[in-house]
């Protein structure tokens, strides 16, 4: 690899300090009394006790997945505390009341809260360290009947309407780190959409995990009903630490009757040193249940960061004329490992997805892109199309894809393109010749590549998206 | 035109370089002078793209001997961008395709950056549009050209048009128009030179590199060069353009292989 390409790789992760909050962490190590404390602490009901205890008890009979195309050291379980919070302070009614450390922290991140949220129209629901510490904007939604909060405070306030839900989408033994998670999670995001609302902005939420060797859990619960409508938007970005930090959240959606969720991500965690040293795992489960006729789910994620990423945002498309769509840039560089893509499970009748997967890898990373186009014999007049296309920056670096695809209805159709193109050396020449530096030229480079992706996201991220990526890849061309 | 007065823009003594440990160019003389074009002609695998590459900076040739100077500055010492937005524009003889990069941003960020180093101002998208249609007319190209990806797709001579295009909006010192007449057809070749000889000035210079006379019926050469073997084996007026034509390359070899003798013994 010219020099040229590896100087523009190898910049240091911007987004690296801690912040200096007071946490109350949980001793390490898990079992059922952790579970216990953590249940006490956040003050359930009975029944999530018991839904923590079954998948905690499932979790001990199953085994880590192997399939993933990434390597990492075994992860020891007992070595993590799985409660940590910001010391108990005062219920906050506005961003004035919210820590200014953690307002600092945004500002550091260049994501103002206040003024994001006041010039995107956007209410941030921050999690930080576990524990959600800022709601904005809930106010507006309730008059709608919107439900946005955190998850800890919906089990308080609707516990009907979690109770209906959770886990229905991705049960408690789903998967080792589903499982996980239904056992442990400590907060996370909570909305619901009312029967025939459209939710009048785009809701946010930013994710940051805080504390050193902290496991992070987080739930994730979105509820669209009859012809409801909602945007959802998550953002990541952790501080720079030297031990693995384990991320494994579980992400349910379901949308009924002529229901429309839309789920943005661009996540931008710690992705380890150049030799990949103290990265986030991120072990995640997002699924989206099209219960309803003509209802759509739709994922958009634009992964940068981790050492590893194991993430597959599915669809399930049961309800008839349902629409899944999932559109994802994943980038890796340095050591990172990212093995990432989605499942479209057709079931009910004319059912429609579509896949738009762009891998990029730098440095001497790996990338692997991994889907499943699921056809069942109910799913009459099915149709899928899936596009993965990779691009390789140097010549260190790798690139898959394990599309696999189980067509049981002889009436659906199911479409596969794939490609692999590489930033040449003669491509920069020919920029450079133009008087076009490095960085420019692969910045301009990657945005053509990931346009298809990028149309999808909602205006401001799409802005934070591009940058993002120059971010990754520029740096110090001499 | 030759004008005694004109000042030496590119200066080029005994260049020697390599590509993967292969020595291509051989020790080559050259010097070019503002308001003159000079045509470089020789045979395929002679050398003449190599060095249209190594005077532009491509990173892939190792200079191992001799110096370049541009305008008094030496230009083997600057990255290859810095050499452009001093003025060094290369025609590629295969332009490379850019998936996904719009024709029209690639265009406007070139122009900018070289605007921007001139200390004039960038053009917005609006108004670089009105700008670059203009010159586009010149050339005769549809401007659905600039929608499409950077020479995605193109054909042959599309490509060729793209390049002199850029030229045209860049204006740079020196063009080195490396075999911009192949693939050419009749037509084309003749609205190609034409716009090479309206940006031809006083005040600039170009080099061409062709292996084919047929485009120096349109564009007068005041210098002809032979390139061979990495080392250019003579020079005269348009003339000997023409007896290239009639009598090929070998007798000039010949020639030359018998003074290199004679001047050894
Ligand atoms: N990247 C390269 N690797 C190996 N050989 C090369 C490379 N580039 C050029 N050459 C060799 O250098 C010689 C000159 O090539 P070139 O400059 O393209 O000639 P011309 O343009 O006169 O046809 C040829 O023998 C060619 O094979
Ligand atoms: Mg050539």
């Amino acid at each position: 690899m010219s020099t040229v390409l590896q100087d523009l790789v190898n910049q240091p992760y911007p987004h690296g300090f801690v912040t200096n909050i007071e946490s109350d962490v949980a001793p390490k190590g898990l079992n059922e009394d952790t579970i216990r404390l953590i249940s006490a602490k956040k003050n359930e009901p009975e029944w999530l006790l018991e839904f923590r205890l079954k998948a905690y008890r499932q979790w001990l009979g199953m085994e880590e997945p192997k399939w993933p195309n990434v390597r990492y050291p075994k992860i020891d379980f007992q070595a993590i505390s799985y409660y940590s919070a910001p010391k108990p302070k005062k219920k906050l009614n506005s961003l004035d009341e919210v820590d200014p450390e953690l307002l600092r922290t945004f500002e550091k991140l260049g994501v103002p809260m206040n003024e994001r949220a006041a010039l995107a129209g956007v209410a941030v629901d921050v999690i930080f360290d576990s524990v959600s510490v800022a709601t904005t904007y809930k106010q507006r939604l309730a008059e709608v009947g919107i439900i946005f909060c955190s998850i800890s405070e919906a089990v308080q306030q609707h516990p009907g309407l979690v109770q209906q839900y959770l886990g229905t989408v991705v049960p408690v033994g789903d998967n080792y780190y589903a499982a996980l998670n239904s056992a442990v999670f400590t907060d996370g995001s909570f909305c619901f959409i009312p029967k025939g609302v459209k939710c009048p902005m785009d809701l946010s939420t930013y994710f940051r995990i805080n504390t050193q060797e902290s496991g992070q859990f987080e739930r994730t619960l979105i509820i669209a009903e009859e012809g409801a409508s909602v945007s959802y938007l998550e953002g990541c970005t952790a501080p720079k630490f030297d031990t693995n930090q384990l991320h494994a959240a579980v992400v349910e959606l379901v949308a009924l009757d002529n229901a429309d969720i839309k789920y943005s991500t661009v996540q931008n965690w710690y992705a380890g040193d150049e030799q990949g040293v103290g990265g986030i795992y991120n072990f995640v489960t997002k699924r989206g249940l099209c219960k309803g006729v003509n209802s759509r789910i739709s994922w958009t994620q634009v992964e940068t960061g981790s050492a590893i990423t194991w993430k597959y945002p599915s669809c399930i498309l049961r309800g008839d004329n349902s629409v899944g769509e999932f559109y994802s840039v994943a980038l890796t560089n340095h050591r990172q490992q990212a093995d990432t893509g989605t499942k479209m499970i057709h079931l009910g009748k004319n059912t429609r997805s579509t896949i738009v997967s762009k891998g990029i890898s730098a440095g001497h990373s790996n990338n692997s892109y991994r889907g499943l186009v699921k056809i069942a014999p109910t799913a009459a007049g099915a149709r899928n199309y899936s596009q993965c296309d990779s691009m390789l920056i140097g010549d260190q670096c790798g690139a898959n894809t394990f599309p696999y695809i189980q067509v049981n209805n002889p009436g659906a159709q199911v479409e596969h393109e794939a490609s692999t193109s590489k930033i040449g050396e003669d491509q920069l020449f020919y920029f450079a010749q133009r008087g076009i530096g490095a960085e420019e030229a692969v910045s301009m480079i990657i945005n053509g590549f990931c346009k298809d992706v990028f149309q999808q996201l909602p205006m401001e991220f799409a802005v934070e998206a591009t940058k993002l990526l120059g971010l990754k890849l520029e740096g110090s061309v001499g | 035109m030759i004008d005694q007065d004109s000042k030496v823009l590119l200066e080029v003594r005994g260049l020697r370089a390599t590509v993967n440990g292969i020595e291509i160019l051989k020790g080559i003389d050259l010097a070019v002078s503002s308001g003159e074009i000079h045509a470089i002609m020789g045979p395929n695998g002679s050398g003449k793209s190599t060095f249209a590459k190594v005077l532009a900076g491509h990173p892939a040739y190792q200079v191992t001997d001799g110096t370049v100077f541009f305008e008094g500055r030496n230009l083997l010492e600057l990255a290859p961008e810095a050499r452009a937005r001093l003025g060094v524009f290369l025609g590629f003889q295969y332009p490379i395709e850019i998936p996904g990069v719009a024709n029209s941003q690639f265009l406007r960020l070139a122009y900018n950056t070289v605007q921007t180093e001139r200390g004039k101002d960038e053009l917005d998208p609006l108004e670089f549009d009105d700008f670059v249609r203009e010159k586009m007319k010149l050339l005769e190209m549809n401007p659905d050209f600039l929608d499409r990806s950077v020479n995605e797709g193109f054909s042959g001579g599309e490509k060729k048009r793209n390049e002199i295009l850029q030229m045209a909006l860049l204006e740079p010192k020196i063009g080195i128009l490396d075999e911009t007449d192949s693939g050419l057809d009749i037509d084309a070749l003749r609205i190609v030179a034409s716009g090479v000889n309206r940006l031809a000035s006083k005040d600039n210079a170009i080099v061409l590199i062709t292996h084919y006379q047929r485009l120096l019926n349109y564009i007068t050469p005041d210098y002809v060069h032979v390139m061979d073997a990495g080392r250019i084996i003579r020079t005269g007026g348009k003339e000997l353009a023409l007896e290239l034509e009639t009598r090929g390359y070998d007798w000039v070899s010949a020639e030359y292989k018998q003074t290199a003798t004679r001047a050894t013994a």
